[in-house]
Formats: structure tokens, C-alpha cells, sequence
């Protein structure tokens, strides 16, 4: 009874914390367990199909106003000597591997933002301008950035750029999985168009669906995992690959959601303010004690 | 014979060689910050799309912050803990404290990109991002320190306030304003004393927190999930050395005799803080199985070493024996490793410990890095050396000792 009360007490005295710091406790206290639609959308990536033509970068950076060239120079096969990544200038990029089975059919991989159903960048961002929306988008609002490139420490992807070359303004570049064009019903520019259906836009739980469906019908073209179903808490593009995808420099990640321990340590040390509050206190009330001791003793001299 | 100690302004040349050389390298620095607002980060720094933290945040900020923690754990001490015997050592202390998270947040503002937007954290808030707690608690705790210097200034001023020509008719309202400012803050100090503490270990720790949402782009041998209570441990270790070696270094550099009873009986706390610190670190390796990783021989397994071996065994080992602790030299000797330990510790937990995916490269600090942030420290010196002499910081012992001052913080 007593220790319920105490408890009572407890809470009590973090939600007034709370309030008098002009804080809404239920605010702090809100693990990004924004509820995730069970609608999302995603794309569902089959690296056996895809022919490494790159208009999905053409189609990428002509949707995002970025000076993407002629269409025709992406049929220039020597890009694929290095390995490129996503960045300023496009936030797609397909890299090709050689295929020991079938060398005449190399396989090619496009990369951009994963767009993570528990992101590290939404939870990392001092101001909150990365958020996951209802249709699945992890987006970033220019409008808050500051600039401080904790993102992309914290995606386990690394997939967000920055603007170095940028005195004002330098922006955060990623890819937002197109989301003005999704928003006015149309598809995803890479989706729309590539030309041998490489690229599957769905709701997410369908493409889960269609993406066991193909492991199951053709056993021998592909390896027996969906890349991104389970790891860092399931993203909402997904990938089928022939060979394994560490291979295909997929980085290897657990299915514990990216921000999981930080966000548990931040919370518990700000569980209802009390661990600050109870600090505070407990501090006062030493000093108040060494303090009454301290003049007792200057009496008795 | 007990020498009654007072602070008081100290008299001394400003200029020496020793300091136009540091002019010398603040000027430096500054030019290359010049740059980096005019022609941004890419043109100063050699930061990448893969290393987007450099010696800027892994030094400048998180070290900065851990050296500053004398300030909390001497107020700690002394005003809380009334242990008036270190009264000696709180303003010195707050003094490097103020100076050193106010170039914390210098260099916070010539890192972010927009840096004109550092007021963001301030309306839009995340709460569950470890910044943004870093950002809230160091922000109110600059203001918390700039209080705490307030009664330094009133006692400077009130009673000398002296303006020339025309202003010099206002100079009674201001004396009189810094008289109430001084019976008000006189009355209301204990709250933010006990703040500045609470915000610093609040914050000491969730810059541990920092990195571990970096995951598995993080070396094993410091990414653990107990890393906001290694770096909490390891602020309250640096705290005093970092006083002992400031007291030091400014009785050094004004001729004056060393507060060493002081200093000798503050040491006694850095071996037992220094040991915790000690276990937890090695109690963690041991639980997570990382001394594995010891075993090769490579960059992180190296740096971790000497972190441990050069910044925490050896210091240990020094301020446990009282021979050490009774010599000045032996005093700073210590003091300085405990302090490369912590420095070396958060350079290697945000740079060393950093291993992104996708880049063959790895990062080495530009020239225009290393110049801002030995720029930072020296204009810090400096900005040390000046206020020391135009406010009463450092304590002087009085000759005639009838008129007993005491600084403890009334109307506790």
C-alpha cells in the first residue's frame, strides 16, 4: 500500500515536472512507435531482372529537378568499374557484379534510401525534420534541418548527403521515395520508368507476398531471402537477389530496429523526469544537511 | 599558521612570449573559421558523405564538454557538499567551465551546416533523439554557468562602478542595480548550483548516448550500450585533474605559489573516481567478450590501449600513491595523462570507433580542422588569462587574516 502510494507519488511529481518545465510528458515519453499503417506502400527490387539501363537515375534526378542529361549517355557501361553510391547529384545509383553462374548476365543492383518502418534518422534528428508517413516515405523537411549530419552517422544504410560545397543552405539529399509524385497518384519516377518491371511499387505486406510467391515458383534463381523483410525492424524497399547479399555489399544488420537501444536509454533516463527530478532533490537535500552541519560545527568552536 | 585565502584580481603583464605565440595560433584558427562561414564545411574540412563527424564534434564538443566537467564536480564539492576547505578552487573552476562550453557551442555553431538555424532545437523538439537532450541541457547550462559568474561580476563592480565622462551620472543607478542583482542571486544561487549539476550529469551521459544508435558502423571494442555511464564515469574522473592542472599551470604562469595543500587533499578523490571508471570499462569488455578484438593488431585495438593503459591504469597507479599526490610536478604529471585519457577517449569513441560502410578511405583531419580547433583552445587561454586578471577569480593569500571572508553560498 505504502509502495503504491509512493509511486503514486512519484508520477504525480514527474507529470507535475513535466508541466512546469512546459513539457507535454506524453511528447518525451513517445517511443517512435508512431503507428505504422498496415497500407504502406514500398518497392520490391528483383536484381534478376534488372538490366542495369540506369534510366531509373535518369528518371530519379529529372523528378527531383537535378541536371540528369541525356538519356541516351546512360547506356555508357564504363560507370560500372566503380562502385557508386547515392549522393547530391542523384539519389539513385545502379552498380553492377559479376554472376559466377551466368557471366554473360551480370547482376545489377540499384541502391537509394530503404526507407526503414523504424528509421535511425526520424529518431536521431535534433529537430525532428526526417518523418516516416502514413504511404511508408521517410522524408526530410528543409525547412527544420540545421545541418548537423547526426543522420547520417545514424543511418545503418548511409544513405543521406550532405552539401559540403555549401556556405547557406546546404541541404540533406535522399531519396523520398517520390513522395510529391506518390501524393498526386502517380508512381515512383524509377518505378514508372523501368523498362523490364525490375521494380515493383505495392503495399508493402503485398509485395511480401509476391516476393515468396517468385522463391517459391523459382527456386534456383534466387537465394532463399527477402533483404530488408526483417532487418532493422523491416524497410520498405525489399530486395530478391540469385546470390548472397553481402556479396552485393548489402550491409549485414540484425532485426533490432536501428534506434531501438538509444531511444530505450533516452526514455529511461527521462522516464516521467523523475531520474533529473529525483537528482535534483536528493542533491538538495544533501546540501541542506552538509550545510546545518557545517554551521553546527562553527557553533560549537 | 592557517592562511586565510581571498580571490582577487591577479596583477600581471598580459603579454609574455609564451602568449603571442598562442595569439599566434587563435589568430590562425580564427582565419580558417573565416573560411568555413564564407565558402563552407567542404572548403575547411575534410569531412565526407561517409565521415560526417570529424576532430570538430569527437574534440571540440566532446571533449570539450568532459574537460569542463571541473566546473560541476568542484561546485559539487564545495557547495554542496560544503567542503569549504575547496572554495579555493570553485571560481577557477567555473571560470574554465563558462569559458569552455561557450566554445563548446562555438564549435557546435561552426560545425552544423545552417548555422544560422541553432535556435531549431529550441521550437522543434525530438525527444527521442540523444542531440536534442545534449543540445536543451547544454544550452540551459551555459546560462546556468553565466548566472553562476554573475556574483563574480557584481562583487567586481559594486562600489567601483565608474564610467567616464557624461555616463558617469548613471553610475549610482548601476551600482545600485548590481546591489540588488546580488541580494537577489545571493538568495536564489543554490537553485541553479544544484541545476548545474543535475544538467551535467545529464548530459555527460547522453553524450555517450550519441554513437550508439551508429550500431554496428561502430567498433565493438566502444560501442556498448552502457556507454552514457562510461562517459558520466569518465567526466567525473577528468574533473579535478582538470582543476589540479589549471591551478598548477596558473600559479606557474603568474609566479605564484601553489595552492598544493589544496590541490594534494582534492586528489585523494581521483584515484577512487579513476577506479570506478576502471572497472566499469573493463567489467563491460569482459561481459560483452570485446578483448577478443585485442588480439589483433590494428588502429582501434591500439588506441584503445593507450586510452586505458596511458589514461586511466598509469594515472590510477600515480594518484594512488601519496608521494605523487604530495609533489606539484607528480600532481600535474598525473593530472595531464587523466585528462589525455578522456580527450583520447571521446576522440576515439566519435572518430577512431567510426567505421562507416562503402569507403575504402578513412578520415584524417585537415590542416583548416586542427587549426580551429587548436585555435579554440588557445583563444580559451587567453580569454582565461584576461578574465583572471579583471575579475577576482583566483585566491590570493591575505596577509592579515581578521576579517574572516567566507564565500559560501548564503540563503541555503
Amino acid at each position: 500500500m505504502g509502495e503504491l502510494n509512493r509511486r503514486n507519488f512519484l508520477k504525480t511529481l514527474g507529470v507535475v515536472g513535466a508541466t512546469v518545465s512546459g513539457i507535454p510528458a506524453n511528447k518525451l515519453l513517445a517511443q517512435s512507435k508512431t503507428e505504422l499503417s498496415e497500407d504502406r506502400m514500398g518497392v520490391l527490387v528483383d536484381t534478376t531482372v534488372c538490366i542495369g539501363c540506369r534510366r531509373c537515375e535518369w528518371a530519379c534526378k529529372s523528378a527531383h529537378d537535378i541536371e540528369a542529361g541525356n538519356l541516351e549517355s546512360y547506356s555508357d557501361e564504363s560507370v560500372f568499374d566503380k562502385m557508386r553510391r547515392p549522393g547530391n547529384d542523384g539519389y539513385t545509383a545502379v552498380n553492377r557484379y559479376e554472376n559466377i553462374q551466368n557471366p554473360n548476365k551480370p547482376i545489377n543492383v540499384k541502391v537509394q534510401c530503404m526507407h526503414c518502418d523504424r528509421p535511425a534518422c526520424v529518431s536521431a534528428c535534433i529537430v525532428g525534420a526526417f518523418s516516416k508517413k502514413e504511404n511508408g516515405s521517410v522524408v526530410w523537411d528543409g525547412s527544420k534541418c540545421i545541418g548537423c549530419r547526426y543522420c547520417m552517422v545514424a543511418c545503418p544504410f548511409q544513405v543521406p548527403t550532405f552539401e559540403y560545397d555549401k556556405a547557406i543552405q546546404p541541404n540533406i539529399n535522399k531519396c523520398d521515395f517520390c513522395f510529391g509524385r506518390t501524393s498526386e497518384g502517380l508512381l515512383p519516377a524509377c518505378v514508372e520508368i523501368c523498362p523490364v518491371e525490375a521494380l515493383t511499387y505495392g503495399r508493402r505486406r503485398h509485395l511480401v507476398e509476391v516476393a515468396e510467391k517468385r522463391m517459391e515458383l523459382y527456386p534456383d534463381r534466387y537465394i532463399n531471402k527477402i533483404y530488408g523483410f526483417t532487418e532493422v525492424g523491416g524497410t520498405s524497399w525489399m530486395y530478391l537477389a540469385s546470390k548472397n547479399f553481402e556479396e552485393l555489399d548489402f550491409p549485414k544488420l540484425g532485426d533490432k530496429p536501428a534506434p531501438g537501444v538509444s531511444e530505450s536509454i533516452q526514455h529511461g533516463i527521462f522516464a516521467y523526469f523523475v531520474p533529473p527530478i529525483a537528482l535534483y532533490a536528493l542533491l538538495g537535500g544533501i546540501m541542506w544537511i552538509s550545510k546545518n552541519k557545517d554551521s553546527k560545527v562553527e557553533g560549537k568552536e | 599558521m592557517e592562511h586565510e585565502f581571498q580571490p582577487a584580481q591577479i596583477k600581471h603583464k598580459y603579454f609574455t612570449p609564451w602568449v603571442i605565440v598562442i595569439s599566434l595560433i587563435a589568430a590562425t584558427g580564427l582565419v580558417f573559421v573565416a573560411m568555413r562561414y564564407l565558402f563552407g564545411l567542404g572548403a575547411v574540412t575534410n569531412l565526407t558523405q561517409f565521415f560526417p563527424w570529424g576532430i570538430w564534434i569527437g574534440l571540440d564538443v566532446a571533449a570539450g564538454v568532459a574537460l569542463a566537467a571541473g566546473g560541476f564536480t568542484t561546485a559539487a564539492l564545495g557547495h554542496i557538499w560544503h567542503r569549504d576547505k575547496y572554495e579555493v578552487l570553485v571560481r577557477p573552476a567555473l571560470l574554465t567551465a563558462m569559458l569552455g562550453y561557450t566554445f563548446v557551442a562555438l564549435g557546435v555553431v561552426t560545425d552544423i551546416g545552417r548555422w544560422y538555424y541553432i535556435w531549431h532545437p529550441l521550437i522543434m523538439w525530438n525527444g527521442n533523439s540523444a542531440l536534442f537532450e545534449v543540445g536543451m541541457c547544454v544550452m540551459i547550462y551555459l546560462s546556468v554557468l553565466y548566472i553562476e559568474f554573475l556574483p563574480i561580476l557584481t562583487e567586481r563592480f559594486i562600489g567601483r562602478v565608474n564610467l567616464p565622462g557624461i555616463l558617469s551620472a548613471f553610475n549610482k543607478v548601476i551600482d545600485s542595480l548590481l546591489r540588488l542583482l546580488d541580494r537577489t542571486l545571493n538568495k536564489f544561487m543554490f537553485v541553479f548550483i544544484i541545476a548545474g549539476v543535475v544538467l551535467s550529469c545529464l548530459h555527460q551521459s547522453s553524450l555517450g548516448t550519441l554513437m550508439i544508435i551508429a550500431g554496428a558502423k561502430m567498433h565493438p571494442l566502444w560501442q556498448t550500450p552502457v556507454l552514457p555511464l562510461l562517459f558520466l564515469l569518465s567526466a567525473f574522473s577528468v574533473g579535478f585533474p582538470m582543476v589540479i592542472m589549471e591551478s598548477i599551470s596558473a600559479s606557474k604562469s603568474f609566479r605564484l605559489k601553489p595552492e598544493k595543500d589544496v590541490l594534494t587533499s582534492l586528489s585523494r578523490f581521483v584515484g577512487p573516481i579513476l577506479g570506478v571508471y576502471l572497472a566499469a570499462k573493463i567489467g563491460d569488455m569482459f561481459i560483452r567478450e570485446t578483448f577478443v578484438y585485442l588480439t589483433e593488431l590494428n588502429l582501434a585495438s591500439i588506441m584503445f590501449t593507450i586510452e586505458i593503459v596511458v589514461g586511466v591504469v598509469i594515472p590510477l597507479r600515480m594518484f594512488l600513491s601519496s608521494s605523487v599526490r604530495q609533489s606539484t610536478t607528480g600532481l600535474y604529471i598525473a593530472s595531464m595523462l587523466v585528462i589525455l585519457g578522456v580527450v583520447l577517449n571521446r576522440f576515439n569513441n566519435f572518430v577512431i570507433a567510426y567505421n562507416p560502410p562503402y569507403t575504402e578511405t578513412s578520415y584524417f583531419p585537415s590542416i583548416g580542422e586542427i587549426s580551429v580547433t587548436l585555435g579554440f583552445v588557445a583563444l580559451e587561454i587567453l580569454l582565461y588569462r584576461a578574465f583572471v586578471m579583471i575579475f577576482p577569480i583566483i585566491s590570493l593569500p591575505v596577509k592579515s587574516a581578521l576579517k574572516k571572508t567566507k564565500y559560501a553560498i548564503k540563503g541555503v
